[in-house]
């Protein structure tokens, strides 16, 4: 199960409309071993395209040098699909390759309401899960109690 | 040449688990030679009919590999190589 807080979701979706219809891709970060989406990293997609996307090669070397420093983790992977459902494509699971992430999929092929979902996606095999939207990590029982929530 | 190799998660199954280690190799053809002498299977996964595959990115130091000769690439002593899977999808 995703368990995110619901700024996030709605940066991802805010995102995802405002790149309509390129695809819109980033990462939400979280501290190594919690589990726990908290920091929202916007990227810029390479392919600018309505079909496909990918982090520059540039910035992916700068966000995953941040992100060991920081001890964080990409906890969430999103991306767009502008004109299709909100399910991972032939291409993302083939090329899926963090085993540990949450994929999530926003459909923005509505103008009027969105849909998300989420995925494990581990040697390409897809799995969905269920998605739990709370105003904050306090009470939701996510990561270990060593970790201080925010 | 004496090199650091940063690996990603989803390969660290072929570094028992390390998130760097050493290798050696004047380009990156030869450090990619000595990490599978080494950690065998690692090659398959970052090369395929003698070129890098199109969704793995490597970097010597800074530089994206693509840009700079790709498995010809240079490398010398005391240089960070990083791999890292892409981030990237589609639709289709």
């Amino acid at each position: 199960m995703l368990t995110i807080r619901r700024d996030l979701v709605d940066a991802m979706v805010a995102h995802a409309r405002r790149d309509h219809p390129d695809e819109a891709c980033g990462v939400i970060a979280g501290p190594d071993g919690s589990d726990r989406p908290e920091r929202f990293i916007p990227m810029l997609n390479a392919a600018r395209s309505p079909t496909f996307y990918e982090f520059d090669s540039a910035d992916l070397l700068r966000l995953y040098r941040e992100m060991d420093a920081n001890d964080e983790v990409p906890v969430v992977i999103y991306h767009s699909h502008t004109a299709t459902e909100a399910y991972p494509s032939r291409t993302d699971a083939k090329i899926a390759a963090e085993p540990f992430a949450h994929y999530v999929l926003v459909s923005t092929r509505d103008p009027h309401s969105h849909e998300l979902r989420s995925f494990r996606i581990v040697d390409g095999v897809i799995t969905e899960e269920p998605v739990e939207v709370v105003e904050s990590y306090r009470f939701a029982h996510t990561g270990p109690d060593d970790v201080p929530e925010q | 040449m004496a090199v650091t190799v940063s690996i990603p998660t989803i390969l660290r199954t072929h570094t028992g688990g390390e998130k760097t280690v050493p290798a050696a190799g004047a380009t990156l053809a030869e450090v990619i030679d000595d990490l599978e002498a080494n950690h065998g299977g690692l090659k398959a996964r970052l090369v395929k009919d003698g070129t890098l595959h199109r969704f793995v990115n490597v970097y010597v130091n800074d530089e994206d590999v693509r840009f700079a000769g790709g498995l010809e690439a240079k490398v010398a002593d005391g240089d960070n190589v990083t791999i890292l899977p892409a981030v990237a999808g589609g639709a289709r």
